[in-house]
């Protein structure tokens, strides 16, 4: 689910950042969750939301928030999962696990607003098609130096040439950067997802200092 | 239990408390010596506040409570962290 939010005060963030929502119940009871920044633009702030079914925070953003609501935020936060243009010419691998995305989409759309020609390459583990968050804006920015490669664990799109089923040692493999080439490494997903693929990452000879995760909970 | 998530998600209650957030540098856990970005650690949310412990032997590093006019920061599983100049 997508979340747009007005911020008149937004000062522009990095690709890769993070806002804390905080709720507030009537009774005082307080609760802050984070989500990652998906596009900022002139103080309109868009988040990706997975609703877990356990959460506090993300049932309500996901089914009770309403245009005209208003939310308590903070950010943008992070200094660590970021990428920034510029900043090296190692070719870089993101690797998302549902809504992990959300950040790695940003650094996506950073990498092409700065015309940055490093070697960009995402592989997006989702469930089904209909569980693609920015399909459309992942499609229009791939090209020479960007290029996506799914992931379908459950259900895959009609005429869909490859296998369906979970990412594995293997395919993560042939579908990433070779460890030679010493890609740097965003990996954001579930809890179990992200230690599961930096586990492999390792396995497969990347060096841990190129492996950045952010971990979201979930299942 | 809630899943754990980690140091990522410290970013905005140590923005309130240090300046510049933190979460990228390199800190030494007073335990078993790993030298670690803090984004790294592993944080349990509603322990209750925020607890971060090391990844690699489990020590708690850290601890964020908000009590009602107070917050109690506790850095005590950290032996030093690398500030940049």
């Amino acid at each position: 689910m997508r979340l747009v939010l007005d911020v008149p005060t937004w000062p522009g963030n990095e690709a890769g950042t993070h806002v804390d929502v905080r709720l507030t119940a009537p009774d005082g009871y307080q609760a802050t969750r984070s989500y990652s920044v998906a596009t900022s633009d002139r103080g309109r702030v868009v988040l990706g939301i997975e609703e877990l079914p356990d959460g506090e925070v993300s049932p309500f953003l996901v089914r009770e928030v309403r245009a005209g609501d208003k939310l308590e935020i903070h950010g943008p936060l992070g200094s660590y999962f970021l990428w920034r243009p510029g900043q090296s010419n190692r070719p870089v691998q993101l690797i998302a696990g549902g809504s992990g995305v959300v950040p790695l989409h940003a650094m996506a759309a950073a990498h092409a607003a700065a015309s940055d020609s490093t070697l960009f390459r995402l592989v997006y583990s989702v469930r089904t098609p209909a569980h693609v968050y920015f399909r459309d804006e992942l499609a229009a920015l791939a090209g020479p130096s960007f290029t996506v490669d799914y992931v379908y664990t459950r259900q895959a799109p009609p005429g869909w040439g490859g296998t369906v089923g979970r990412l594995t040692r293997d395919s993560l493999a042939s579908t990433t950067i070779a460890p030679h080439e010493r890609p740097r490494i965003f990996v954001c997903g579930s809890t179990r997802f992200a230690e599961t693929v930096a586990a492999w990452l390792l396995d497969l000879g990347h060096s841990a200092r190129d492996i950045l995760t952010e971990r979201y909970g979930g299942k | 239990m809630t899943t754990p998530l980690d140091g990522n998600v410290l970013a905005g209650a140590l923005a309130n408390l240090l300046v510049p957030d933190p979460t990228n540098l390199q800190a030494r856990c007073t335990n078993c010596g790993q030298v670690a970005p803090i984004a790294e650690a592993v944080v349990y949310p509603d322990a209750p506040g925020l607890v971060a412990r090391c990844r690699t032997c489990d020590h708690v590093l850290a601890a964020i409570v908000d009590d009602k006019d107070k917050t109690y920061l506790s850095l005590s599983g950290l032996s030093a962290i690398a500030l940049p100049k």
